[in-house]
């Protein structure tokens, strides 16, 4: 364990300086799970080929109360769309009301202790922490041992949220090394419908940290829409878990788009609760340098009849490093599953390397399952035959990677997200 | 337009091709016949620049240039073409996106300007009407999923959009059936001129009942042993490949 007692310290500072009551307890609790298990290592069967540990090393800020960011820093970082979307900002991983716009009805914002107090009492109580017993490590109880300004985003039943919803996760490290750690709650109601987009930005030369945890809740015939795009820069890492529970019929498409980062670690959970419930998960991971990209998915069949469709592609150059562990429960009961995993990964240069791992636990005898992974490099008959066509090897190399990548953004179904995000790719492109 | 001279080539050092020699003049059509492991594909693979081979004599003129110094995509730019006898699937990019980036990077290579939206339009749609295909097979992935005639239809409407000096036909009618190859060769037909040539690549005369050839060349153990008119081709067929590996034997112990 590392700065066992900076931790210490600002832990206490924190209880004291903000005693709202439905937190504290958890924060406790939360904190002593940290001090039991730590800062993952590698000798954690989760977190073999991904090292954070020497991340913990230094002192980070934890919860900058006073940033000098202005709205034009921001600015910077807004995805196109953003002048009708409603957009959440965080900064240092504090939601900052001042930044963030909510236009659409249907869609409410509120602090998280607020939440736990009033008329969504139950929910909070039912769902927020859900993710703790899908980790067992000590960051995510880390996360919830500061847990401070975090939010409780509630969509109300019967509502198709006209505009999608933004979130910027802002680190203002421009000063001192921060440790970010944003924490949201997202509750669907029933027949409800929205799209979220999300995206992490650090400003500044320090490295940072972010330690995300969200969770969403999804109840009967209600739609969700999740993008992630991940393209902070060369000194930010990231730990991010996004934990998906749905306890209705209901449909769920994830698309996680890594592009850069030192090191980058996603949790994916989709816990499948309600019969005929479904959920895609889709990635595409372009790293270079020296970045590393770790993606652990855990798709959790607890009833019969769900789906659950898996694919994600990697590119990677350089003296990149890649992981993938795709998880696949299914339960006792959860006969007629249908579970479908896919993860392919292209190496365009002898350093760079992917460590790839299904795991699938099955204890239901009447259901359809599939994995697959595929390590390779570029196909040089392809390339021959694009460059006996005229076209450059460059041009042809990125016309290959970009087909390669075509089926994941084809995924996206925000119009200006898959845009942007093509731009990205393409851009990226050039640099190959 | 070709000259080869003396042309020797190999892969994985087992040498296939042991001393070829060809001229081929604009307008005229050649086709090049041999039993299996002759070193037909070898040799349409060598002059089209596949990185896999190892030259190790002789010499490759295409007009003027030394076209073995030059990467596939310059002798592409030259007007070179190649038919692949396997066309390659490649996924998420579809015909359209890759055929445009094709034409206009071989213009670029010429020193002409991009083509713009509307002339690349006409021009697709003019190709696409040679080799009846209809526009959602271009919307597709690249011969992802197209049959064997599909593919070999796509390879000729490439040659059209290309439009290439010279275009290398690697065994373009194998697998296909009879319509197929119909259309296959009538498309070439009509994009034959006086200023332009083709080699046809063949195992067997069908194609070449469509697509009449000036020349037949026969391709044996890595050298042209035989070449003469489209009688030739005929014979062959008629006699298999046997007659000319008993006639090569008595001209050994005659000599």
């Amino acid at each position: 364990m590392n700065n066992t007692t900076y931790f210490q310290e600002q832990f206490d500072k924190l209880q004291q300086a903000d005693n709202s009551k439905g937190l504290t307890a958890v924060r406790k609790e939360a904190f002593r799970d940290f001090n039991r298990m730590g800062i993952p290592t590698t000798r954690n069967e989760e977190w073999k080929y991904t090292r954070i540990s020497s991340l913990f090393n230094k002192e980070y800020q934890l919860a900058a109360v006073n940033t000098a960011l202005t709205a034009a820093d921001i600015n910077a970082f807004r995805l196109p769309g953003y002048e009708t979307a409603n957009e959440l900002v965080f900064i240092n991983g504090i939601y900052s009301p001042a930044f963030s716009v909510v236009r659409s009805k249907g869609i409410t914002v509120q602090p998280l202790e607020e939440a736990a107090e009033n008329e969504y009492k139950a929910i909070v109580a039912e769902h927020f922490n859900h993710s703790k017993d899908y980790v067992e490590d000590g960051i995510n109880a880390l996360n919830t041992s500061f847990i401070h300004g975090g939010i409780f985003v509630h969509v109300q039943q019967k509502q198709v949220v006209e505009h999608p919803v933004y979130i910027y996760n802002i680190t203002d490290a421009r000063t001192t090394p921060v440790l970010s750690q944003p924490r949201s709650l997202v509750h669907m109601g029933v027949q409800s419908q929205v799209q979220i987009t999300e995206t992490y930005a650090t400003i500044g030369n320090t490295e940072s940290i972010t330690n995300q945890v969200m969770e969403i809740m999804v109840e009967q015939d209600a739609i969700l829409s999740y993008y992630k795009i991940q393209n902070d820069a060369s000194h930010a890492s990231q730990v991010s878990t996004t934990h998906i529970r749905q306890t209705g019929k209901s449909v769920v498409n994830t698309v996680t788009i890594s592009l850069n980062g030192s090191i980058v670690r996603n949790n994916l959970h989709a816990v499948l609760e309600a019969p005929y419930a479904e959920a895609h998960l889709y990635g595409l991971y372009f790293q270079q340098g020296n970045s590393h990209i770790d993606n652990h998915t855990v798709v959790d069949n607890a009833v019969p009849n769900c789906l659950s469709n898996e694919l994600y592609k990697g590119i990677l150059d350089d003296n990149a490093t890649g992981v993938f562990n795709g998880k696949v429960f299914v339960r006792k009961d959860a006969q007629k599953t249908n579970a479908f995993q896919s993860n392919k990964n292209i190496l365009l240069s002898d350093a760079a390397s992917v460590n790839t791992k299904p795991q699938l636990e099955i204890f239901a005898d009447d259901v359809k399952c599939s994995h697959g992974c595929t390590v390779g490099s570029l196909d040089e008959e392809a390339l021959f035959y694009l460059r006996s066509r005229g076209i450059p090897y460059k041009a042809a190399m990125a016309l290959l990677l970009q087909g390669f990548a075509m089926d994941i953004l084809e995924k996206i179904q925000a119009p200006a997200i898959r845009a942007h995000v093509e731009e990205l790719i393409i851009q990226r492109l050039t640099t190959v | 337009m070709l000259r080869i001279e003396n042309l020797q080539a190999g892969i994985e050092g087992k040498v296939i091709l042991k001393g070829i020699n060809l001229e081929i003049k604009p307008g005229e059509v050649h086709a090049i016949m041999g039993p299996n492991g002759a070193g037909k594909s070898t040799l349409a693979s060598v002059l089209a620049g596949r990185p896999d081979y190892t030259i190790t004599a002789g010499t490759v003129e295409f007009d003027g240039k030394d076209l073995l110094d030059l990467s596939p995509e310059a002798r592409a730019g030259e007007g070179l073409f190649l038919s692949f006898q396997y066309p390659v699937e490649i996924p998420g990019l579809t015909t359209t996106n890759f055929i445009k980036t094709a034409v206009n990077e071989v213009r670029k290579y010429r020193g002409q300007e991009a083509l713009d939206a509307v002339s690349f339009l006409k021009m697709m749609k003019e190709k696409m009407a040679l080799m009846e295909m209809e526009q959602p097979m271009l919307s597709r992935s690249l011969n992802e999923g197209f049959s064997g005639g599909e593919k070999k239809r796509n390879e000729i409407f490439q040659m059209a959009m290309l439009q290439p000096k010279l275009a290398i036909l690697d065994e373009t009618d194998s697998g296909l059936d009879i319509d197929a190859i119909r259309i296959v060769a009538n498309g070439v037909n009509k994009l034959r001129s006086k200023d332009n040539a083709v080699l046809a690549i063949t195992h067997y005369q069908r194609l070449l009942d469509y697509l009449v050839p000036d020349f037949v060349h026969v391709l044996y153990n890595g050298r042209i042993v035989k070449s003469g008119t489209k009688e030739l081709a005929l014979e062959l067929e008629e006699r298999g490949y046997d007659f000319i590996k008993s006639e090569l034997q008595q001209e050994e112990a005659v000599s």
